[in-house]
């Protein structure tokens, strides 16, 4: 087992086109055990297409993708969660009519012989939700409909960490929810961290990104403008980032940022 | 197991001394302490509590199958006390079993479409078709009575495949490509028996399933057989649950439901056993065979649609099918699957009213017969609109549509009538659906 600190997840050179746009540039990106890294970028600047290529869901061009150190290929969905890369979708991944539990296990039910095994099922959901710390839900056979929206995204969020997942993915975690329901999220996205997943981050909201991450990358237009701890930066250098390219002596060279628009 | 639940709540992280602003959170908003550490699913029960449960449940919206039995109650009491002498008799309490089991039948296999927010019009139809192809081998061709149903259970589920495959597949919308095999399957029909004939069907077996009854004593083996195992598994799994310390419900509630599903089988059990015939001569008496086959059919649709991984999937599809098929459930094979159990019922339900006519007419499954089965489950409690509905729920809804037309022809009441009645008991039912699942999602927080 790899200690935390340690990157799990390294791409390099990463190059994507659809047709004749090319959408990401030689994309370096690592994520370390225990980390929360913050993808951030405008719209269209790749983040998405990024995920779906770690995700499996889409082929890209050129590069290469390291797990744990050794070279792999992710060449479907399936391939990418048997490696424990789970991506938590902005438009949530559950099913309103079953319970907690059904959801976290959908898919992937625990058997014993023709029948499910509800007891077992019961008990992992239950610790997983212990372990972090979610605590806010009457009971884990509630229905989903009967939950608020942040009590769904923890539920989604913890779905992605019952699998011994390494490599926990949310794609923009808050954008629909409210304040206190934000606080929920952005506090389970770092104790998800804590417990030695490796957590990469997308939003929008600099507020978030500040508050549990622990480096931010941030993509312009396709291009990795930026890879830095978040101590090393001020809100507005991000911003810089994301809108320009580069921020001072940070960035991509001028050039570069130029000729990419 | 009671010492690894912190009570204060307050995020344990080991990072958190140095990000003093995000434990505050943990607590914060609108949640207070009685609702968290999954509260519900540890309290210990007693009466009181245990009925105070139950009460909010139904509060929210968790109806289960309360209006259906209310309504099979009030419908009774009502018929009873407009016409005591005859509804309550044996004979027509016979006749009223034997009455629901097409409908039944046909209502569970469109259970599994309904539950996908799916439509199939064309399964009365279909199971007319397979009853005329069963009728036509036995009396035309001289087949044994097996290869007769096979075949025709073998066809309903060569048209569910074929509608399967239309609808997930080519994804044209399930009510058009039913709506097309409705009429043209009609076609098939008239063409097979000639236009205005009828088949008689008068092999014993099959003629046996709605006309005969079983012995007494093995109804009552039968029932005995059911209410004990019935109780055994919810009381096992009651204990299994509690052991673990997992979400169970409160063990009275569990004991009450055994006692009302035992009561209503041995009541019906005795009041079917009793002597019926009109004259003193003969004897007659016993469950009629179609019973069983209707519970066997029940008990395993329960079980595939609650226990089994592919029922899971079933409601995962109906609630969510883009969620289920990023969990990565094959969306198409499951959507084909259930046209084709609903087909291959319809075949089996057309049997059986074959076997109630003795004959096969061109006009078989045609009319009412559809709608008056999605009629049933969604009395029952099934949702139009996908991911919520159980097979009992063609049982109780196939009864209820079964009671009001005896009941209502006993009465001799005009055709308008009925029609009219079974309009509003079918909109009463969809309308504690939506009120229900209004409840439901607001019941949350």
């Amino acid at each position: 087992m790899a200690d935390n600190g340690d990157p799990v997840l390294r791409l390099t050179g990463l190059n994507k086109s659809f047709g004749a746009v090319h959408v990401l540039h030689d994309v370096d990106f690592t994520v370390r055990l225990g980390e929360v890294m913050a993808l951030v970028g405008d719209n269209g600047a790749g983040k998405s297409t990024l995920i779906k290529c770690i995700a499996g869901i889409h082929p890209f061009d050129s590069g290469q993708i390291e797990f744990d150190g050794r070279p792999v290929t992710v060449d479907g969905p399936r391939a990418a969660s048997e490696l424990g890369i789970e991506v938590v979708y902005q438009d949530l991944a559950l099913a309103d009519n079953l319970d907690i539990v059904q959801n976290m296990f959908l898919g992937r039910e625990r058997r014993k012989g023709l029948v499910l095994d509800e007891p077992s099922m019961e008990e992992a959901a239950r610790e997983t939700l212990a372990r972090l710390s979610i605590r806010t839900v009457k009971s884990v056979r509630q229905q989903v409909a009967s939950l608020s929206g942040g009590q769904r995204q923890t539920v989604a969020i913890a779905k992605a960490a019952l699998w011994e997942s390494k490599v926990v993915i949310l794609d923009e975690p808050t954008a629909a929810l409210g304040v206190a329901q934000t606080r929920q999220v952005l506090d389970l996205v770092r104790r998800l961290a804590d417990t030695g997943h490796a957590v990469v981050l997308i939003s929008h909201n600099m507020n978030d990104v500040f508050e549990v991450a622990d480096r931010i990358t941030a993509l312009y237009l396709g291009r990795v403008a930026a890879d830095v701890a978040r101590a090393e930066v001020t809100h507005g250098q991000v911003v810089e980032l994301i809108t320009a390219g580069r921020s001072g002596d940070l960035g991509l060279a001028p050039q570069t940022a130029a000729e990419s628009i | 197991m009671s010492t690894d639940i912190p009570g204060d709540g307050v995020a344990k992280g080991p990072d958190l001394t140095k990000r003093p602003d995000l434990t505050k959170g943990a607590t914060g908003g609108t949640m207070t302490l009685a609702d968290s550490d999954f509260a519900t699913d540890r309290r210990e029960h007693d009466m009181r509590s245990a009925l105070l449960d139950y009460w909010h449940r139904i509060k929210a919206g968790e109806l289960g199958a309360l209006p259906a039995v209310l309504g099979l109650i009030s419908l009774v009491a009502l018929f009873t006390a407009l016409k005591p002498d005859t509804f309550l008799s044996k004979g027509n309490m016979a006749n009223l079993s034997v009455q629901a089991l097409p409908i039944t039948i046909l209502a569970m296999g469109l259970v599994f479409v309904l539950l996908l927010g799916e439509i199939d019009l064309a399964a009365g139809v279909a199971s007319g078709l397979c009853a005329a192809v069963l009728a036509k081998l036995i009396t035309d061709a001289g087949q044994p009575w097996y290869t007769a149903v096979l075949s025709g259970v073998a066809i309903g589920i060569v048209i569910g495949t074929s509608i399967g495959w239309l609808v997930s597949v080519l994804r044209i919308p399930s009510f058009v490509v039913t709506l097309a095999f409705f009429l043209g399957l009609q076609g098939v029909t008239l063409r097979l028996i000639g236009e205005g004939g009828t088949v008689p069907v008068r092999d014993d077996v099959i003629v046996a399933l709605s006309n005969k009854n079983m012995p007494i004593w093995l109804g009552w083996a039968l029932a005995g057989v059911c209410v004990a195992g019935y109780t055994a598994t919810q009381l096992l799994r009651w204990r299994r649950q509690h052991v673990r310390r997992l979400h169970s419900k409160p063990i009275e509630f569990v004991v009450a439901q055994c006692a009302v599903v035992a009561a209503a089988l041995l009541i019906s059990t005795y009041v079917l056993s009793l002597d019926r015939a009109p004259s003193p001569l003969i004897t007659l008496g016993g469950i009629p065979w179609g019973v069983p086959l209707v519970a066997a059919l029940l008990i395993v649709c329960t079980f595939v649609l609650g226990r089994t991984a592919y029922g899971r999937h079933i409601y995962a599809v109906g609630g969510n099918s883009e969620a289920a098929r990023r969990a990565g459930i094959n969306v198409t094979r499951i959507r084909i699957s259930v046209f084709m159990i609903a087909s291959g019922l319809a075949a089996v339900s057309g049997i059986v009213a074959a076997s109630r006519l003795n004959s096969v007419a061109t006009s078989a499954g045609g009319g009412n017969t559809l709608l008056y089965a999605v009629g049933a489950a969604v009395i029952g409690g099934t949702s139009l609109f996908g991911g919520r509905g159980k097979a009992r729920d063609a049982v109780l809804g196939g009864l209820v549509i079964a009671l009001i037309d005896n009941g209502l022809g006993l009465l001799g009441t005009s055709a308008y009538l009925s029609y009219l009645i079974t309009g509003l008991v079918l909109l009463l039912a969809a309308s504690i659906d939506a009120l229900a699942r209004r409840r439901r999602s607001s019941a949350g927080r």
